[in-house]
């Protein structure tokens, strides 16, 4: 099955008829992505890439059964279109833009509450079943099928990890890009559930950053629920402690979101913990088999 | 992006919240008009710098004369001041904040913030206000009051007055404080905020509450919905090496390591100090490329680099997914031609139209190192700065 996106899934892509927008649309057609439409708000009624164009996303899906939405419009406009989306019922919705402004999502997020929607990003490559459903930004070539989840914050070091993996021929179920800004669509627990239902998945690499307290709390609900072997990594121990001006964050955060403090209670909890990111390939494979 | 406490107060004051009385000044003679147009017996004159701690740092002064809030105007423009938050160098003061003095009976926290864990703002209160919050919030954290505010509604009337009663206040002060941090919270909402802290909240002479000091930041991602924050901006209190990046869309962090990193990606770049830290090395710098790098951006990435003299050693690190592999092989030997580059340089690039850069890297004739994946590419400059013997 993999998780949130697959062969049969129906994509359309809204700001389909942007540069950026076609210039991937085509890209994950050529990978075998069923993309069947496009949203430009004044454009409805056109063809683009041999797909119909529609005004709003409601037609898209009325029209084209579509349940799978690429959201490619620039970042002032996204909160709006990703509502668009929830609104029209889209149950997987992934957002590209980087740079949306945070209480932008703050809001989104209220309004996507028992809407029963996957959001996927903002500030994401985007998410991939391989050889079958690809919606977003990512280099197609470097993923192959296979059997380990990769969930990451990172977009570059999601390929990082995934090169690694190939270079030792582990291929992978889903690998879903949670996108790295502060409050996000989804988080590291959502997708971890996923793929411990997904009987196509059989490992999970958890790759997250420092800053905020995801990743342990992925890592205390993985130790309680799941039954797969998770291999985990932050990046950022070098970074130096961020400029601020007021409390109010320390206050929240504490010390416990640098990279070392979170990698080393995930450990606590059962992840099996890469110090060196050049390792994570070995270390999986080295866990996995 | 960060603005003055005075610019701070006036944005408040105008969503009504209580300040003191006060104006900035930027020279002796201004500074003696305002607290001579302020009128009152004391006055407070705060160093206007984008850094915290400045009580400690002696940039927060009372005058009990006109002469004195000359004198003390004098002192503080144009020295550098040094605060536990602005590193030995210190910041240079431009101007100076002049304030009515007031009594103060009791200091109070009052702070909002985007909180990463519930994905909301969340405001956070205590009774023990002053400069050591964090402290507090770590040794006796029951003494910090939190109210999360679901963006729907905003932040609730009966909210802000359990605020206040579980912080202490009494009375009419509870009225005074829900109107406070309701207006603060429109402020926050309404300007796009990341951070809002009232720090001291004072109750002073009479009982009246009012902001003592104000520090706010904002959502880089929304200055272009915020033309009056944007005005605000004070380049003079940015790394200039940073504003230059900015410029040229890269992000850049200057550190204190000799391993000068060229990446793309904020996450990528993170992983590839780690790798560096891993091997015992130094990073220089965080530099983000970002997506779509022109071989312009590539040789503004060096330049900006290599303007650090503790630079030694670079290593280029891309993983293409939107960028292309080819492109910064052309910035690459653009820049190895135009600039004068004296240090080795490793390379490491994969994804997309790897294969195309590469060759080109090789026909260069230019020397690179090339590295095959990100362990290589560590040990590679591990190596090469244990040759230079350094």
């Amino acid at each position: 099955m993999s998780v949130f996106v697959h062969k049969h899934s129906r994509v359309i892509i809204q700001g389909f008829t942007g540069q950026h927008a076609t210039f991937h649309a085509e890209e994950s057609m050529a990978n075998g992505t069923n993309v069947v439409g496009g949203v430009t708000p004044g454009k409805g009624g056109q063809t683009h890439l041999e797909r119909p164009v529609f005004d709003t996303v409601s037609q898209a899906v009325e029209e084209t059964g579509a349940d799978v939405s690429g959201i490619f419009v620039p970042p002032p406009f996204a909160a709006d279109a990703i509502m668009e989306a929830l609104e029209a019922g889209i149950g997987v919705i992934v957002v590209i833009a980087d740079g949306i402004p945070v209480q932008d999502m703050v809001r989104v997020k209220r309004y996507a509450r028992d809407r029963n929607a996957i959001i996927i990003g903002p500030n994401t490559p985007g998410i991939i079943t391989p050889a079958a459903c690809k919606v977003g930004i990512m280099p197609s070539h470097i993923y192959k099928p296979g059997r380990i989840g990769v969930v990451s914050r990172s977009g570059t070091l999601n390929y990082e990890a995934v090169q690694q993996m190939s270079a030792l021929g582990m291929g992978q179920s889903t690998s879903v890009g949670i996108g790295g800004d502060p409050v996000n669509g989804t988080d590291f627990v959502t997708v971890l559930r996923a793929f411990e239902e997904d009987p196509e998945t059989d490992a999970v690499i958890m790759i997250g950053e420092i800053g905020g307290p995801q990743e342990v709390e992925a890592a205390r609900w993985a130790k309680a629920n799941m039954s797969k072997p998770v291999v985990g990594f932050v990046a950022g121990v070098s970074a130096p402690p961020g400029r601020r001006m007021g409390h109010a964050g320390a206050i929240i955060s504490g010390e416990s979101d640098t990279a070392n403090a979170k990698m080393d209670t995930m450990e606590e909890l059962g992840v099996h913990v890469v110090r060196n990111p050049a390792l994570i390939g070995e270390t999986a494979h080295r866990v996995f088999s | 992006m960060n603005i003055h406490e005075y610019q701070t107060k006036e944005l408040l004051k105008g969503y009504g919240v209580p300040v003191p009385g006060g104006r900035v000044a930027h020279n002796v003679d201004n500074a003696a008009t305002v607290a001579e147009e302020l009128g009152g017996e004391r006055w407070v004159v705060k160093a206007q710098i984008h850094a915290g701690g400045r009580g400690k740092g002696g940039g927060v002064k009372v005058a009990s004369s006109l002469d004195e809030v000359r004198q003390f105007t004098d002192q503080l423009i144009g020295s550098h001041l040094v605060t536990p938050q602005t590193g030995a160098g210190g910041r240079l003061v431009q101007r100076v904040l002049v304030e009515q003095a007031c009594d103060i009976n009791k200091e109070y926290y009052l702070g909002l913030v985007i909180d990463r864990g519930s994905q909301r703002v969340t405001v956070i209160a205590s009774a023990s206000g002053g400069m050591d919050i964090e402290e507090v919030a770590r040794a006796t954290p029951e003494k910090v009051v939190r109210e999360t505010v679901d963006p729907a509604v905003g932040l609730m009337a009966f909210q802000c007055r359990k605020i206040a009663a579980n912080i202490g206040l009494k009375g009419k002060q509870i009225h005074a404080a829900t109107k406070l941090m309701r207006a603060l919270y429109r402020c926050f909402r309404d300007q796009d905020a990341l951070m809002a802290e009232i720090n001291p909240l004072a109750e002073v002479n009479g009982g009246q509450l009012m902001a003592l000091d104000a520090k706010m930041s904002f959502d880089g991602n929304a200055l272009y919905r915020l033309p009056a924050i944007t005005e605000l901006r004070d380049f003079d209190e940015e790394d200039p090496k940073e504003v230059e990046a900015t410029g040229h869309g890269l992000n850049y962090i200057a550190l204190d390591g000799n391993v000068g990193c060229i990446v793309n990606g904020a996450g990528l770049a993170m992983a590839t100090m780690d790798a560096i830290s891993f091997h015992q090395g130094k990073p220089a710098n965080f530099l983000d490329v970002g997506g779509g790098a022109s071989p312009e951006k590539v040789g503004n990435a060096f330049r900006i680099v290599l303007a650090d003299p503790n630079v030694k050693i670079i290593l280029v690190n891309i993983f293409a997914g939107i960028n292309r592999c080819d492109w910064i092989a052309e910035g690459l030997i653009k820049a190895m031609q135009d600039q004068q580059i004296g240090v080795p340089i490793v390379v490491r690039l994969a994804g997309t139209n790897v294969e195309k850069g590469a060759q080109m890297l090789a026909a260069s004739g230019l020397d690179f190192i090339m590295a095959d994946n990100l362990d290589d590419a560590a040990t590679k400059v591990m190596a090469t700065l244990g040759g230079q013997g350094s």
